[in-house]
C-alpha cells in the first residue's frame, strides 16, 4: 500500500514539474561552463606531459654552466674535489649501476618467487586443507579464511613499499650492519682473493645498501609480476595440467613464458626505483668517492651524492650537482620509459589474445 | 610424432574404441603419484617449498622494522614529544611538534595543488579513452610514477628556491606534488572508468552537458576510489624526505616569519636529533 501511495505521489510530483525546466537545451551559461570545464580538463592533462618536459629542461638549463666548463670529462672523471674545482662522477655512476644491478638480482629472485607464491594460491590451499580436516571448509565464516589470508599476505608485501626510505636507512644502520659485519669479515679473511670480498666491512658499504635496496624494490616487482601471472588465461594452465604436467612444469614451461613480458616490465620499473632511491642509500652506502667491485667497501651513488652535497653546496657547486642530477635523470627516464613501454606492449598482447 | 600422424582411419577408430571402453588404458597411476622418490614430483615439491620460504623471508624485514620502531621508539613515547620543540644539542627531553606542524602544512599545500590537477586529468583520461593525447598523458603519468624523489627536489630547488631566493614551504610542497600527481591521476582514472557506463549514458540521455555528467554523476560515484588514491599519495608524500632536504630546509623552531618551515619526518632526525627514541617515533608517525 505504501509503495502504491508513494507511486501516486511521485506521479503527482512529476505532473507538477514544469517541462520547460527539464526539456530545454543547455542555457548559454551552461554551455560556457561546459566548454570551460572541458578545456580545463584537457589543459590539466596536457600539463602532465609538459611537466616532464619542464622537469628535464629546468634541470638541463641549470646544469648548462657546468656542462660548458667540464664537458663530457665530467662523466668519466674520477676525482671530486671542490677545492681544486675538479669534478668527475664516474664512481657515482658506477656505484649507482652496481648497487641497482645487484639489488635487482636479489629483489627479482625473491619478488618473482613471492609473485608465484601469491598467484598459485599456496597459502589459501594450505589453510583450506587444514579447515577441511576440521570440516570447516564450507563454514560461512571460516570458509572465507583462505581468501582473507591470501589478501592479507598480498597487502603485507605491498606494505613493504609503504615504509619510508629513511626508516629503512636507520634499520640498516642499527640492525643490518652490526648483524652482517662478523660474517662479512669472516668471508674477507677466508676468501679475500675474490674481488667481491677484497675489503673488510667497517660500517656502511655496498652490501648493506644492496640488501635494503632489494627489499625496497621487491614490492614493485611482486605486484606487477603477480598481475602478469594472474592475467595468463586459465585455459593454458588447464591444458598443461591436462597433458600431465606437474605444477612446476606448468609454471616454468607455460605460465612464466606467457607472463614474461609483464614480469620483465616489473623488473625494469623496479630497476628505475632502485636507481633513484636516495635516503636509505645516502645513509648506508658510505659516501666514499671510490671505484670498487668489493661488496664490503663504501661507495657512492648519484642520488646519495645529491642528497649529501646539495644542502651545503655553494653557488659554484650547484651547477655541477645539477649536471649530476641531469645524468641521473637521463638514466632513470630511459629505464622508466623502457619499463612502461614493455608493460604497455604486454597489456596490448594480453588484450589481443 | 610421425607415427601418430600416420594412423589409418581404421586404426584410429579401433584406438578410439579402446579409449572409450577403457579410458585409462596404459596409464601407470603409480607414475602420477606425488612422491618424493620420483624426480618430476620431487622437483615440484622442492620448488614449492623454496618459493614458500622465499616469500616468508621477504616478509621478515617488514616485521623487523616494525619491531624496531615499536620497541625502541615506544619507550620514549610521551605527550611532550608531540608538543615541544627539539632539544638544544646535548640536552634531554623536548619533542618534535614543529616537525609535525611542518609536515601537515607542506603535505596540505601539496594536496591542494595536486588534487584538482590530478582528478581533472583523471576525468579527461576516463572520458577520452582512446585519443592520442590521452595515451600520451597516461604514459607520462606512468613514467612519473617512477620519478626519483631526489630529482623532484632538485627541480623544485631550481624552479622555486633559486627563482624566489629562499627556502620555503612552497618549494617543498611543489616537490611533493610532483611525487603525488601520478598516483592521483592513475587511481582517479581507474575509479572513474569503473563507474557503470549506463549511469553516464543516462546522464547524457537526459540532456546533461559533459561538465554536468562529470561533476554530478561520475565524480560523486567514483569518490571512494578517488579518496583512496589521494590517501595513498598523501601517505607517500608524508614519508618523503629527500626532496625536502634542500627545498624547505629545516629549522628547530615553530614557523618563522620568513616563511621558512621547520620540518619534517626524517630531516631533522637522522642529522640533528640526539635522542634515538625521538627520531624513531618521528619516522614511525610518517609511516
Amino acid at each position: 500500500m505504501a509503495s502504491a501511495s508513494s507511486k501516486a505521489q511521485l506521479r503527482e510530483e512529476v505532473a507538477s514539474w514544469n517541462p520547460g525546466q527539464i526539456w530545454q537545451a543547455p542555457t548559454q551559461t551552461q554551455r560556457l561552463l561546459d566548454s570551460a570545464f572541458r578545456r580545463l580538463c584537457v589543459g590539466f592533462a596536457a600539463f602532465t606531459i609538459l611537466l616532464i618536459a619542464w622537469l628535464v629542461l629546468e634541470i638541463a638549463f641549470r646544469a648548462m654552466p657546468a656542462f660548458r666548463e667540464h664537458g663530457l670529462g665530467f662523466i668519466y672523471g674520477t676525482t671530486w674535489d671542490p677545492n681544486k674545482a675538479q669534478y668527475g662522477i664516474l664512481p657515482e655512476i658506477w656505484g649507482t649501476l652496481y648497487t641497482s644491478l645487484l639489488a635487482l638480482v636479489v629483489g627479482s629472485a625473491f619478488g618473482v618467487a613471492a609473485a608465484i607464491f601469491l598467484s598459485e594460491g599456496y597459502l589459501g590451499e594450505f589453510v583450506f586443507k587444514i579447515l577441511k580436516r576440521g570440516n570447516l571448509h564450507a563454514h560461512p565464516v571460516w570458509g572465507k579464511l583462505p581468501e582473507r589470508l591470501e589478501l592479507l599476505l598480498k597487502n603485507l608485501i605491498e606494505l613493504l613499499a609503504a615504509v619510508p626510505s629513511v626508516v629503512y636507512g636507520l634499520w640498516g644502520l642499527f640492525v643490518i650492519i652490526p648483524m652482517i659485519r662478523p660474517a662479512c669479515n669472516w668471508l674477507h679473511a677466508q676468501f679475500g682473493w675474490i674481488p667481491f670480498f677484497s675489503t673488510t666491512l667497517s660500517g656502511p658499504g655496498v652490501l648493506p645498501a644492496v640488501f635494503v635496496l632489494s627489499i625496497m624494490i621487491l614490492p614493485t616487482i611482486t605486484a606487477i609480476s603477480r598481475d602478469a601471472l594472474a592475467s595468463v588465461p586459465p585455459k593454458l594452465r588447464m591444458a598443461a595440467y591436462g597433458l600431465g604436467a606437474t605444477r612446476w612444469e606448468t609454471i616454468l614451461g607455460v605460465l612464466l613464458p606467457t607472463a614474461a613480458r609483464g614480469i620483465f616490465g616489473g623488473i625494469v620499473l623496479g630497476c628505475g626505483r632502485a636507481l633513484g632511491e636516495t635516503m636509505a642509500l645516502a645513509m648506508l652506502v658510505g659516501n666514499a668517492n671510490r671505484l670498487t667491485v668489493s661488496l664490503f667497501s663504501p661507495a657512492n651513488t648519484l642520488a646519495a651524492l645529491l642528497a649529501n652535497s646539495f644542502p651545503e653546496a655553494g653557488a659554484k657547486e650547484i651547477p655541477v650537482l645539477m649536471y649530476a642530477a641531469l645524468i641521473l635523470l637521463a638514466i632513470t627516464l630511459v629505464v622508466n620509459i623502457v619499463g612502461a613501454l614493455v608493460l604497455e606492449r604486454a597489456a596490448g598482447k594480453a588484450v589481443a589474445r | 610424432m610421425s607415427k601418430d600422424n600416420s594412423f589409418s582411419r581404421k586404426e584410429l577408430n579401433s584406438a578410439d574404441n579402446e579409449l572409450v571402453q577403457n579410458p585409462f588404458a596404459g596409464v601407470d597411476f603409480a607414475e602420477l603419484e606425488l612422491s618424493l622418490y620420483r624426480p618430476r614430483t620431487l622437483f615440484t615439491i622442492i620448488l614449492s617449498c623454496l618459493v614458500t620460504v622465499m616469500t616468508f623471508v621477504a616478509l621478515i624485514p617488514l616485521f623487523a622494522v616494525l619491531w624496531m620502531l615499536i620497541w625502541r621508539g615506544g619507550q620514549k613515547l610521551s605527550l611532550a614529544l608531540f608538543t615541544e620543540l627539539p632539544p638544544a644539542p646535548l640536552e634531554q627531553g623536548g619533542g618534535f611538534g614543529n616537525a609535525i606542524i611542518g609536515t601537515v602544512i607542506m603535505v596540505g599545500l601539496a594536496t591542494l595543488i595536486t588534487v584538482p590537477l590530478g582528478v581533472l586529468t583523471g576525468v579527461f583520461l576516463a572520458q577520452a579513452q582512446d585519443s592520442k593525447l590521452a595515451g600520451g598523458v597516461r604514459f607520462a603519468a606512468k613514467v612519473l610514477t617512477g620519478f626519483p624523489s631526489i630529482l623532484a627536489g632538485v627541480f623544485a630547488y631550481g624552479a622555486v628556491v633559486l627563482a624566489m631566493g629562499g627556502f620555503s614551504a612552497i618549494a617543498g610542497a611543489i616537490a611533493l606534488s610532483i611525487l603525488m600527481l601520478p598516483t592521483i591521476i592513475l587511481t582517479s582514472e581507474s575509479a572513474i572508468a569503473m563507474v557503470p557506463a549506463k549511469m553516464k549514458e543516462a546522464a547524457i540521455g537526459i540532456g546533461a552537458t559533459s561538465a554536468q555528467t562529470a561533476l554530478m554523476v561520475l565524480l560523486p560515484t567514483a569518490m571512494p576510489g578517488i579518496l583512496t588514491g589521494i590517501m595513498l599519495a598523501v601517505a607517500r608524500a608524508a614519508g618523503e624526505t629527500a626532496p625536502l632536504l634542500f627545498t624547505a630546509l629545516f629549522s628547530n623552531y615553530w614557523i618563522a616569519t620568513n616563511g621558512q618551515v621547520e620540518l619534517m619526518p626524517g630531516c631533522p632526525s637522522p642529522i640533528r636529533s640526539n635522542s634515538p627514541g625521538q627520531r624513531r617515533w618521528c619516522l614511525f608517525l610518517s609511516s
